[in-house]
């Protein structure tokens, strides 16, 4: 754990496991695991900005995510970010509802 | 660590519905000396415990936790009884033991028993939910399925189906019953209990290996008879490789929104930048490390993604995956 921060090391969430070697411990190339981090806050915001919400990265050990009003909570991983965001939010996050899939849909085009 | 303890040890769920037969095939399975070195925790529901009274090796790694079912008032419990075990191992004062079966009771749900190896911050740095073997009763199997939904869940987390009792039953009711089962959960091995020399090592092995997807994946008919349930399985086939980062996103709003009605997600990707395929395997919101596969199983490259679900609509999950592979824009490649 960070002394002056308080989060906890070593994520064992299964999305920052094993797909990509390496990219998520601290011993594999740090260039890797910051593009990687980078990919993953840009993919999570073109769904987040739907419901008014963003993450950014947190000096690369959490993610911060806030509302257009400056609502701010600290996440460790992906595991945590929904039930934040519903949170935060007050809305529901669901991948199946139809008008988010077609957002999404007209967003690629 | 004691000595010849692995790194993490496996803990086999064994569960099916009331009366089906799981004591019976956990006894036949501790005859095996392949699992010699295996520890024991019982779960009965009733106040007087009987059932490790009947498997007929009480030593000091058999444990009874009683008065209760594990799913829902001692899951507490269950981690206190799982982390005495381990202490008492690591001090020498039980055999150091290198598997560890936990038999629920029939009216258990197995999700929160599986979840709570992974949540709690002890058991999650020693021990890791291996194969879920679920017993099937072939005589009562089919109205216990159409009438109870823990008895349909107990199937659906199986990774191994065991049919009980088929000495008792004709082949027509078997038959029907295996239909059944079939539809909830399209590709887990099943074995004969009464036919058959139980294998016991491969009944509780390790899930999620490369040769878990030799065997075609499988789905039922998309107008198959439900039985009065909401509960079917499906396959999603994805053409392009998929992003790992956006299908993380994906699944883990899936499984927050859905997790309950999600049973089982079992797969294999291709992922982009990848070589080789990626083996996914989740129970509810419980969602297995993926596993890194050597090869390919055949010349198919394309990926495929086994759904459980109760009452979710198949096509939405294909339409809404897709959206969310699309994602990863060009753009986001140059980051």
């Amino acid at each position: 754990m960070c002394s002056l921060c308080g989060v906890l090391g070593g994520n064992e969430h299964w999305a920052d496991t094993v797909a990509r070697p390496g990219v998520y411990t601290r011993n594999a190339s740090a260039i890797e695991r910051r593009r990687e981090r980078a990919n993953r806050v840009h993919i999570a915001n073109r769904v987040l900005v739907q419901f008014g919400v963003a993450i950014s990265d947190w000096r690369g050990t959490a993610f911060l995510l806030s509302t257009r009003t400056g609502k701010t909570e600290i996440i460790a991983d992906l595991g945590h970010l929904w039930p934040a965001a519903e949170n935060l939010t007050g809305r529901v996050c669901d991948p199946l509802a139809l008008p988010l899939i077609e957002s999404l849909e007209q967003s690629h085009g | 660590m004691a000595e010849g303890v692995p790194a993490f040890t496996p803990v086999n769920l064994l569960t099916g519905f009331l009366g089906s037969g799981k004591t019976t095939l956990l006894r036949r399975l501790l005859a095996d000396p392949a699992l010699s070195g295996t520890a024991v925790l019982i779960n009965e529901f009733g106040e007087v415990g009987l059932d490790h009274h009947l498997v007929e090796r009480i030593d000091e790694t058999v444990v009874l936790l009683q008065s209760g079912c594990l799913c829902c008032t001692i899951r507490g419990e269950l981690a206190l009884a799982i982390r005495d075990l381990h202490s008492r191992r690591e001090r020498g004062i039980v055999p150091a033991f290198g598997r560890l079966v936990v038999e629920s009771t029939g009216l258990a749900e197995p999700f929160p028993i599986l979840s709570t190896l992974k949540a709690d911050p002890v058991l999650r740095h020693h021990f890791r939910a291996a194969a879920v073997v679920t017993t099937v009763d072939a005589v009562n199997g089919l109205s216990q399925i159409e009438r109870h939904s823990q008895s349909t869940r107990q199937v659906a987390a199986a990774d191994r189906l065991v049919l009980t009792k088929t000495d008792l039953a004709d082949e027509k009711t078997v038959a029907k019953l295996l239909a059944q089962v079939r539809r909830i959960n399209p590709d887990a091995p099943v074995v004969r209990s009464g036919e058959t020399d139980l294998d016991a090592d491969a009944l509780l092995n390790r899930v999620g290996t490369a040769s878990e997807f030799h065997a075609p994946l499988m789905c039922d008919a998309p107008n198959g008879d439900s039985h009065g349930t909401h509960i079917r399985s499906f396959v999603v086939t994805v053409e392009e490789p998929i992003d790992w980062t956006a299908f993380g996103v994906w699944l883990t709003m899936l499984l927050n929104r859905h997790g309950d009605k999600v049973l089982r997600v079992k797969g294999i990707l291709n992922l982009a930048g990848e070589a080789a395929p990626v083996a996914i395997h989740a129970v509810q919101h419980l969602v297995h490390n993926p596993v890194h596969m050597a090869r390919w199983p055949d010349e198919d490259r394309r990926s495929h993604i086994v759904f459980i679900v109760d009452g979710i609509d198949p096509d939405l999950v294909r339409r809404s995956l897709t959206a969310f592979n699309a994602l990863v824009t060009p753009q986001a490649e140059r980051v």
